[in-house]
């Protein structure tokens, strides 16, 4: 038996510093390579406090605050190059952690397959409070009914006869985007670089709906599934009307990605970025961070612009008041770009040179929140309730 | 027989503080062995050892006395009596 040590490991509880925030506060927590760290401010957004690092050391790559059901709780998809990934969770904005031993985001013994890293922690709507998403790498969904503390393997998607056919990214082989269906529905869409974009419209049953998006990396210009979608985007209001950063372009669909149209080809400076972010008050308000070229992913002339269409993608008008315009020559990836749902909405884009940006008013004002942090992985943003 | 685990400091917090385990296990113990003990009695180290598919994790060296198991025969390297096994990370990780 072991000597000097408990028989059994219970939940890990790590004292650390808490978020100071209340109800109505605005907090936009940043994942970054190194550790976690969150921004906070009144609903005005105009002073911001700086808390963390959390995890030191570890790679945050999801990270997600879910106020429904009464909640307050923090989840952190944290990734330790050494040790592996874990999920914890926090419900007092940060001062305690919960770490389940054993890990409860875990592959079943009989897929043969482990956790590489959490890619995203998506909660529900509101009409599901108790549900969250998880997608992982290699690319799998796992489901919890109890707010991110149990999560289960979707099998139907898991078993997928696609799924032996698709090609990890550069990031890897990733479930990046988790799309639930706002009205409590079955229907649900995930995205994987570079499989494609899924859909199931019963829950269970699952079908590759890429139709209309060009895929100039394989031999056949338009298949089946193989695509490298970035990030999807949707507004809660509008479920079926969807938009999606390729590889190679901006796509839209209006009827839940079974048909795909591209857009923005004639206004953007380039269709190549990674995140795209939809307004939460204006459906047809769209946002994406150009970068100039698959083969240099930086910035445009070294400017950085956030471009957006009001009109659901047909024009794009960049946007650029505060953000630096001359040498910035900066890279955003695909969780590094997110919007709060705040009236005008507050607009938060992370960079893999350590800078944070928000917008209060939907892009019209830009300043910069932070500068020298790691390299940024994810920003999300909530409002306490 | 009595093993000897001495545990990299990260990974002590999952043992109580404890630097180092004995385990007490049937003769002839392989590395193998020994991460399944450890994995039924300490959770928390197990997982972070070893994956969910039971794969030593790419970052985690395991030393039998001053040989990594890698340069012999991976877990299935018989654990010497007397011999110190030492499980620590990696200078290539992070």
């Amino acid at each position: 038996m072991p000597i000097d040590s408990p028989t059994q490991d219970g939940p890990t509880i790590r004292p650390m510093e808490a978020i100071d925030a209340s109800a109505g506060d605005v907090v936009v927590l940043v994942g970054t390579t190194k550790g976690l760290f969150s921004l906070s401010s009144n609903p005005g957004r105009g002073a911001w406090t700086l808390t963390g690092p959390w995890f030191q050391g570890e790679e945050i790559n999801a990270a997600a605050l879910d106020c429904r059901n009464g909640r307050t709780r923090l989840l952190v998809g944290a990734t330790s190059s050494h040790w592996g990934p874990s999920v914890y969770r926090s419900d007092d904005l940060g001062a305690t952690w919960v770490e389940p031993e054993p890990q409860t985001l875990a592959f079943p013994d009989d897929a043969g397959a482990a956790v590489a890293r959490v890619w995203q922690l998506q909660p529900a709507g509101e009409a599901r409070p108790d549900v969250v998403y998880a997608g992982v790498e290699p690319a799998a969904l796992f489901r919890s009914d109890d707010g991110g503390e149990h999560f289960t393997l979707d099998e139907g998607l898991w078993g997928h006869p696609h799924r032996s056919q698709w090609q990890p990214g550069g990031g890897g082989l990733c479930l990046h985007t988790v799309l639930p269906d706002p009205a409590g529905g079955p229907r649900l869409a995930i995205a994987v670089s570079a499989a494609g974009f899924y859909r199931t419209l019963d829950g269970h049953t699952w079908e590759a709906s890429n139709t209309g998006i060009r895929a100039p990396f394989l031999p056949e210009p338009t298949p089946e599934f193989g695509q490298c979608v970035h990030k999807v985007d949707r507004h809660p209001t509008q479920p079926d009307t969807l938009f999606l950063q390729h590889h190679w372009g901006v796509y839209r669909s209006d009827d839940f990605g079974g048909q795909w149209t591209e857009v923005g080809a004639d206004s953007l400076p380039s269709t190549f970025g990674f995140p795209i972010v939809v307004d939460p008050n204006e459906p047809g308000t769209v946002y994406v961070l150009p970068l100039t070229s698959d083969e240099f992913r930086c910035t445009p002339d070294g400017q950085f612009r956030v471009f957006r269409t009001t009109d659901g993608g047909d024009v794009w008008h960049g946007l650029d008041k505060g953000l630096p315009q001359e040498n910035a020559w900066l890279s955003v990836l695909r969780d590094g770009f997110s919007a709060d749902t705040l009236t005008p909405a507050g607009l938060y884009v992370g960079t893999r040179t350590g800078e944070v940006f928000a917008s209060p008013d939907a892009g019209e004002t830009w300043r910069e929140l932070a500068r020298h942090l790691p390299p940024v992985l994810c920003v999300k943003p909530a409002v306490l309730r | 027989m009595k093993v000897v685990v001495r545990l990299a400091s990260a990974l002590r917090t999952y043992a109580g503080g404890a630097p180092r385990l004995e385990l007490d296990l049937p003769a002839p113990v392989t590395v193998g062995a020994l991460l399944d003990a450890i994995a039924v009695a300490h959770p928390g180290i197990g997982r972070r050892l070893r994956d969910e598919a039971g794969i030593v994790r790419r970052h985690v060296n395991v030393f039998v006395g001053p040989d990594n198991v890698r340069d012999l025969d991976d877990v299935e390297t018989v654990v010497p009596e007397g011999a110190e096994v030492a499980m620590l990370a990696a200078v290539s990780g992070g």
